[in-house]
């Protein structure tokens, strides 16, 4: 390591003013990076590893501020600078790209303008070559037709663009230090690839050093030199990322590889290797009837597309209306789900995934097509009253967000009973609530916790009381819309082995779409990758995952950041321990 | 954005209509006998029923409602009973006298306004936020008459700053050329610095106390829009990429808070012009809330309806001029156009 760090940051505590009182959620952290170095800051939500990243810019919220240690950045006291000097070093020396690049740019304000405002403000322009920089940054980050993409808006541009677009801005004025929060989260798995190729290149090609930020253990160890874990505000663990993977030394690092989803593990691998954990008991496996619960058949679903003037045409023009241009988000999708069988709907984002579980959940109408669910044709009864009848109860979902899915004012109890008091045929308070005790202890959630209301429960929780919402009714198809998508990968974990327990102790089909790969391997026995609307490729998990046919999977496949990494042997014993 | 004004434009035509229909309604459902009333407390039956058929009351409704919309097609809105002024002159002598008060009533409270709420949201739980919160409630907590008046008792009484409040302009200055009807501009037009000043004169306590009124809805509408626009991600970015504080909460926040509070404005524009009838009284201004209380209080259809009708097309008309802004800030709106 070279002698004189370029950020070193020693014994730093940040504490939050809060209603409850002081929150500390940094503590004593210490963090070196050097000169040209790439270093990851892995930890699951809550971990204070963005609090650090923003406490180096100082840009915390008002409630929070640098209680102790120092932040040297290049010789700077950051701590200690007054607000100016931190004014002329952001954007300038140490800049930051963000999650969510969409809304980290300012909606009405061109972006070329935006990359700008940054040129000028650190006087790397002037009035007379600002624009040409400006186009040149856009260049730089291989935006095609610069020039005109400058006036473009960023809700004119794709989620990657706008990416791209948050570089551009970061390294506009050449910084020597880079803070990625996030970058790829929320982007496609290719998507993801690309932006984070870009970083690399361009930040090796000027010497930077970048802080990645990163909930992702393969991500981090993709791409970064070293790797800080860290978990409730303290580092517990620094290492090279070879090392790390090899021989993690602390239990929570352990806990954390052994949660993300890779090649060559099964499900129950996720868990934790401590012996006698929580764990559910699993029960005997369903029988694999074979007949086919769901069949879905030429399945298309058109949307108009938006067209300026088209409402006074038809006001004005006598005769037909004039023919509508219409996008086909589903283009003749033809599939089916097996009873006891979890088949995995796989895509990028755009790509009809979630409109064909909402045609199949019958949520919205489809264009054309035949879904038949156990033999009755379910696609001729119209979207809006196919909630009232019977056969609702027995198709059922869980949603992505278990936050938005869930009523705020409703407690964990009255979620779990809304199904039932709708469809069921339990009646009364009493047996509603012992079916509800019931429901919480199948999916893991103490009793207690049921009248609690959602912004009580923690993300796991809450997907626990969407999944025990879904399966009240004991239904025969559960659609799984990305349910684990917003959670840590450690609850992911449990929560994916909740999902196929239950499957197995109740015979449940599932049609689970996602984008992630490896998650999907993990639970599915059959998957679907769809594009564009379009199937390019089905068949069994491993074989499509293995030996992927489409030109299109492999592209998918290769896109996900691994680096290959074992299990720890300890681990391995353990678990064997535990099994027997 | 042509096609967005013209797709704005059509979508008024119907609410125009509606507006024609219920006031014409509503006015003859209104109680009292407008000829009784005309003819006066002496007058014989016979007289009163002379009245009627010259008014045309005697004939059916749809009759009446055709002759109505024929007159409104050839800009007649009919006479006042009480007056006996055409409807349309009254209202085109008045209406400017209400739009300059309240249009500058509205700029002195934005002036004011604005930056407050910027303030109390740049600093939230400060003493300035708690200043905006003080000043807007006890703005919107006194009635105008009482701010009117409290003004009036001091600027002019007391101090004897202010001229008498005795309307547009003093007795001994004759109003300027009419060009757009608002003394301010046309005195200038007419380079007569004089009525300027004296117009001004009388103009401002007026607009004060409309000022002091309006200030909570605007000052609160910004301090919130401004408040969300801080948190948001992109001004995070912006903070990040060393911007200034200036550039950031000009530039960045409150272009993008802008849009709530031009709502706003333009609520506030429309209800203060037709409702401000309580200042023009203090004031003894002759605009347009004024005369038409008092035609409504004499069962005089024809001021009644135009004064409605006038009403409905200035909040047509606003709300196109807000919706134009609204696509010259955001470049979202105009795609959806």
């Amino acid at each position: 390591m070279t002698a004189i760090p370029l950020l070193d940051v020693r014994d730093l505590t940040v504490e939050f003013a809060t209603r409850r009182g002081i929150v500390r959620a940094v503590q004593h952290v210490n963090i070196q990076v050097a000169k040209g170095e790439t270093i990851g800051i892995v930890g699951e939500s809550g971990s204070g590893k963005s609090v650090t990243s923003y406490a180096v810019l100082r840009i915390l919220d008002r409630a929070g501020k640098i209680a102790e240690g120092s932040i040297t950045f290049s010789g700077i006291d950051v701590a200690a600078a007054s607000e100016s000097e931190m004014q002329d070093l952001r954007g300038s020396e140490i800049s930051m790209i963000f999650q969510n690049p969409r809304a980290a740019l300012n909606p009405i304000r061109k972006i070329g303008q935006q990359i700008e405002d940054v040129l000028l403000t650190h006087l790397k322009a002037d009035a007379r070559d600002v624009t040409e920089k400006a186009v040149e940054a856009l260049d730089q980050v291989r935006i095609a037709r610069p020039r005109e993409r400058y006036h473009a808006y960023p809700f004119e541009l794709s989620g990657g663009m706008c990416q791209r677009v948050v570089i551009a801005l970061a390294l506009a004025c050449r910084p020597q230090l880079m803070i990625a929060d996030e970058p790829t989260t929320g982007l496609d798995v290719t998507t993801q690839k690309t932006v984070m190729d870009l970083i690399t290149e361009l930040t090796r090609e000027r010497g930077m050093s970048t802080i990645l930020i990163t909930h992702d253990l393969g991500l981090a160890s993709a791409y970064c030199d070293r790797v800080i874990v860290m978990e409730k505000g303290r580092v517990i663990e620094t290492a090279p990322s070879r090392a790390i993977f090899t021989a993690p030394s602390h239990p929570y690092t352990r806990k954390l590889m052994r949660a993300t989803p890779r090649p060559g593990i099964t499900l129950r691998d996720l868990l934790p290797e401590e012996p006698g954990g929580p764990r559910l008991v699993v029960g005997k496996e369903a029988p694999r009837s074979g007949e086919p619960l769901l069949t879905v058949t030429k399945l298309i679903k058109e949307y108009p597309r938006k067209g300026v003037g088209k409402t006074l045409a038809t006001m004005f023009r006598r005769g037909p209306a004039p023919e509508t241009e219409t996008f086909r988000a589903v283009d003749g999708v033809s599939f089916a789900v097996n009873r006891g069988e979890s088949v995995g709907l796989v895509g990028e984002s755009g790509c009809g995934k979630s409109t064909t579980s909402s045609m199949v959940m019958r949520l919205i109408d489809h264009t054309d097509g035949v879904i038949m669910f156990d033999g009755q044709d379910i696609g001729e009864i119209p979207a809006e009253k196919f909630a009232k009848l019977p056969i609702r109860k027995r198709i059922q979902m869980v949603f992505q967000d278990p936050t938005d899915s869930l009523n705020p004012r409703f407690t964990a109890a009255r979620a779990i009973a809304d199904p039932i008091m709708r469809l069921g045929d339990v009646k009364g308070r009493d047996a509603l609530r012992a079916r509800c005790e019931d429901l919480a202890k199948q999916v893991g959630l103490p009793v207690e916790l049921l009248d609690r209301f959602p912004h009580q429960l923690s993300g796991g929780q809450k997907a626990r009381v969407g999944i025990a919402r879904a399966i009240a009714l004991k239904p025969d198809l559960i659609i799984l819309d990305e349910p684990t998508a917003a959670l840590d990968v450690s609850v992911q974990a449990v929560v994916l082995n909740l999902l196929q327990d239950l499957k197995e102790q109740l015979g449940m089909s599932y049609l689970f779409v996602s984008h992630d790969l490896n998650v999907v391997r993990l639970l599915c026995d059959r998957v679907i990758v769809m594009r564009g609307g379009k199937i390019v490729e089905e068949g069994p998990t491993e074989r499509v995952l293995f030996a992927p046919e489409a030109d299109y999977t492999k592209e998918l496949l290769s896109a996900i950041p691994h680096r290959d990494f074992d299990v720890p042997a300890k681990g391995s014993e353990l678990r064997l321990a535990a099994s027997t | 954005m042509l096609t967005l004004i013209f797709k704005r434009m059509l979508m008024a035509i119907p609410s125009l209509i509606g507006v024609v229909i219920v006031t014409f309604l509503l006015t003859r459902a209104l109680p009292g006998d407008p000829a009784a009333y005309f003819a006066g407390p002496a007058a014989t039956k016979e007289a009163v029923e002379q009245i009627r058929v010259k008014l045309g009351l005697d004939q059916p409704l749809i009759v009446q409602f055709g002759r109505y919309v024929t007159d409104l097609a050839k800009g007649d809105l009919g006479s006042s009973l009480t007056t006996g002024q055409p409807v349309a002159k009254e209202i085109r002598a008045r209406l400017p006298a209400s739009a300059e008060l309240t249009l500058l009533g509205l700029i002195v409270s934005m002036a004011v306004a604005i930056p407050l709420g910027i303030l109390a949201a740049t600093k939230p739980g400060s003493m300035i936020d708690h200043a905006c919160r003080v000043i807007t409630t006890a703005g919107v907590s006194l009635p105008v008459f009482f701010t009117g008046l409290i003004l009036v008792y001091l600027f002019y009484y007391q101090l004897g700053w202010a001229p008498a409040p005795l309307g547009r302009l003093d007795i001994f200055t004759s109003p300027p050329k009419s060009i757009t009807g608002l003394y301010l501009i046309d005195s200038l037009l007419a380079g007569n610095l004089e009525v300027f000043w004296a117009s001004l004169k009388q103009l401002i306590l007026p607009a004060l106390t409309l000022a002091i009124f309006s200030l909570a809805p605007i000052a609160r509408m910004t301090r919130a829009a401004m408040l969300a626009v801080l948190a948001s991600d992109f001004v995070r970015t912006a903070r990040a990429s060393g911007l200034s504080e200036f550039t950031v909460i000009v530039t960045y926040a409150f272009r993008n808070a802008m849009l709530p509070v031009i709502t706003t404005l333009g609520m506030v524009f429309s209800f203060l012009l037709g409702a401000n009838v309580l200042v023009e009284k203090v004031f003894a201004w002759p605009g347009i809330g004024s005369f038409a209380v008092e035609a409504l209080i004499a069962s005089d259809f024809a001021p009644v309806q135009g004064f409605v009708l006038t009403m409905a097309i200035m909040y047509v008309a606003l709300n196109l001029l807000i919706d134009v802004l609204y696509g010259l800030i955001d470049p979202r709106v105009r795609v959806e156009a």
